[in-house]
C-alpha cells in the first residue's frame, strides 16, 4: 500500500508523456488516414496500390519491429544521417511518434476508406445537381459524413493507441510504462505499480470512450 | 544475402527457428486464451450478477491496459508467485519459470479478453429459436449446449478468431522483452552482432507479414469449409 502512495506521483507525471504521445499520434495519423483512404478511394490503379500496400504492411507487422527499423534501422543508412531527416531520426522522441503515427495512420485510413465507401449514392448526386464542386463536395458533404461513420470504429483505434504508446517505453522513453517497469525492477513489487498504473490507464480509456459516446450522440442527426 | 545463410556463417537457420518459437507460443497462447474465454463468456452470458461482474472486470482491465504493462506483471511477478505457493507446500528454493510460459501466459491471458468477447458475441447472434427448439425437444442442457449451440457459435466467431489470431501473433514480439528467443528478440541479436539493424528488423517485419498472410489464407479456407450449406 505505501508502495502504491509513494508511486502514484511519479506515475502520474509519466502519464504526462504517454498523453502527449498519444494525442500527437492521433492527429499527425488523422491526416495520414485521410490521405490514404483517398487515394484508396481513388480510380488510379497505381495511387490504391500505394495505399493498399501501406495499409497492409504496418498492420501486417507488430508496431515493436516498426518503432525498431525507424529507430534503430534507419540510423544506418548514411544519407538519412546527412540529411534533414536526421534531425527527427536521432531523437527517440520523435521518431516514436513517427512509428505511433504511420501504424494508426494504417488503420484510420481502413476506418475511413470503408466510412467513404459507405456514403449514399444519393447524397453525392445531389451535391452533384445542386452544381457543388468537387473540392466543396469532398470537404462540406462526404467528410463531414464519412467522419461521423466512423466514429465507433476510431473509437477503438484510439483506446489501442492510448496502449500502444506503452512501446515507447522500448527506445528508453519513460512514459507511464517505462516508468511502471523502472519501479518494479527497483523494488520487485509488480502487483501494486500494476495495479497504480493499470488504473491510469483504464481511467484514460474509460474517458475515450465516454468522449467518443458523447461525439456520437451530438453529431446523430438521425 | 551472406547474413542469412544456413549454419554457423549465416542468421537463416537461427531466425527460422525463432519464427518457430514465434508460432509455438503465439498458438499457446491462444488456447490458453480460448480456454480462459470459454469460462468468461459463460461468466458473462450468466444470469447471475456476480459473475457478469467478474466477466466484465476480466475483459475490461486487459483489453485497456498495455499489453507490455501485462508482460512485466507477469514477467517480474511470475516466479514470485510460484514460489510463494510453494512455500505452502513446504518447498523454500529459488523458481525461475521459463520465459516460454511467461509469455505463453500473458499472451494468452491478454487473448483471452478478446475472445471472450467474440465468444459472447457469436452465442448471442445464434438464432433464439434454436434455444427454444433444443429446450422443446428436451435434450439436456449439456448436450444441447455441445452438439447444437457450441458447433453454430464456433461458425460465427470463425471471422473474429481470426482476427484474435492475428493480434495474438504481433503481441507476442512484445515477449522479447523477456529474452524470449522468438523473431524480435534473434533479430535484436542479430542486429548487435552484425551491426545491421535495419537489414534485419526489416527481415523480421517480412517473417511476421508472412505469418500474417498465411494465416488469413488458412483462416479463409476454414470460413469456406465452415460456411458451407449457407
Amino acid at each position: 500500500m505505501d508502495l502504491m502512495i509513494e508511486s502514484l506521483p511519479r506515475l502520474l507525471n509519466a502519464t504526462k508523456l504517454t498523453i502527449e504521445l498519444t494525442l500527437l499520434s492521433l492527429f499527425f495519423g488523422i491526416f495520414v488516414g485521410i490521405f490514404f483512404a483517398v487515394l484508396r478511394t481513388s480510380k488510379n490503379k497505381i495511387f490504391y496500390y500505394i495505399s493498399y500496400y501501406y495499409s497492409y504492411i504496418f498492420r501486417g507487422t507488430p508496431l515493436l519491429v516498426q518503432i525498431f527499423i525507424i529507430y534503430f534501422g534507419l540510423g544506418q543508412v548514411e544519407w538519412i544521417r546527412e540529411s534533414f531527416l536526421w534531425i527527427v531520426l536521432k531523437e527517440p522522441y520523435s521518431c516514436a511518434i513517427l512509428a505511433f503515427t504511420l501504424n494508426t495512420g494504417a488503420y484510420s485510413s481502413e476506418i475511413f476508406r470503408s466510412a467513404f465507401e459507405t456514403i449514399n449514392k444519393g447524397v453525392l448526386e445531389a451535391a452533384e445537381g445542386l452544381g457543388l464542386n468537387k473540392i466543396n463536395t469532398f470537404f462540406k458533404i462526404k467528410l463531414p459524413i464519412a467522419i461521423k461513420q466512423s466514429l465507433p470504429a476510431y473509437g477503438n483505434e484510439m483506446i489501442l493507441m492510448l496502449k500502444g504508446t506503452s512501446l515507447a517505453s522500448t527506445v528508453t522513453l519513460l512514459d507511464l510504462t517505462g516508468v511502471a517497469k523502472h519501479i518494479i525492477s527497483t523494488t520487485f513489487r509488480p502487483v501494486e505499480v500494476f495495479i497504480v498504473a493499470g488504473s491510469i490507464y483504464l481511467l484514460m480509456t474509460f474517458i475515450i470512450h465516454n468522449f467518443i459516446k458523447f461525439l456520437e450522440k451530438k453529431y446523430d442527426y438521425t | 544475402m551472406g547474413l542469412l545463410a544456413y549454419g554457423d556463417t549465416g542468421w537463416g537457420d537461427e531466425l527460422f527457428f525463432a519464427m518457430l518459437m514465434t508460432i509455438a507460443v503465439a498458438t499457446a497462447a491462444i488456447f490458453i486464451g480460448f480456454l480462459l474465454a470459454a469460462i468468461f463468456a459463460s461468466f458473462k452470458l450468466s444470469k447471475i450478477k456476480a459473475l457478469n461482474l467478474i466477466g466484465s472486470f476480466y475483459t475490461t482491465v486487459f483489453r485497456g491496459v498495455p499489453e507490455l504493462l501485462v508482460i512485466y506483471l507477469f514477467f517480474f511477478g511470475g516466479s514470485g508467485a510460484v514460489m510463494y505457493v510453494a512455500k505452502i507446500f513446504g518447498y523454500d528454493g529459488y523458481i525461475e519459470i521459463n520465459a516460454f510460459i511467461t509469455g505463453a501466459i500473458s499472451i494468452g491471458i491478454i487473448s483471452g479478453a478478446y475472445s471472450t468477447e467474440v465468444f459472447r458475441g457469436a452465442v448471442q447472434s445464434i438464432d433464439r429459436g434454436q434455444f427454444e427448439a433444443s429446450e422443446v425437444l428436451g435434450f439436456r442442457k449439456k448436450i444441447y449446449y455441445y452438439k447444437i449451440i457450441i458447433p453454430q457459435m464456433l461458425r460465427l466467431a470463425l471471422p473474429n478468431i481470426s482476427n484474435v489470431w492475428q493480434i495474438t501473433l504481433k503481441d507476442t514480439s512484445l515477449i522479447s522483452v523477456t529474452g524470449l528467443v522468438e523473431i524480435m528478440r534473434m533479430s535484436y541479436i542479430a542486429a548487435g552482432s552484425t551491426r545491421d539493424p535495419l537489414f534485419f528488423y526489416s527481415f523480421a517485419a517480412v517473417l511476421y507479414l508472412f505469418l500474417t498472410f498465411l494465416s488469413m489464407k488458412l483462416f479463409n479456407k476454414l470460413e469456406k469449409h465452415y460456411s458451407r450449406g449457407y
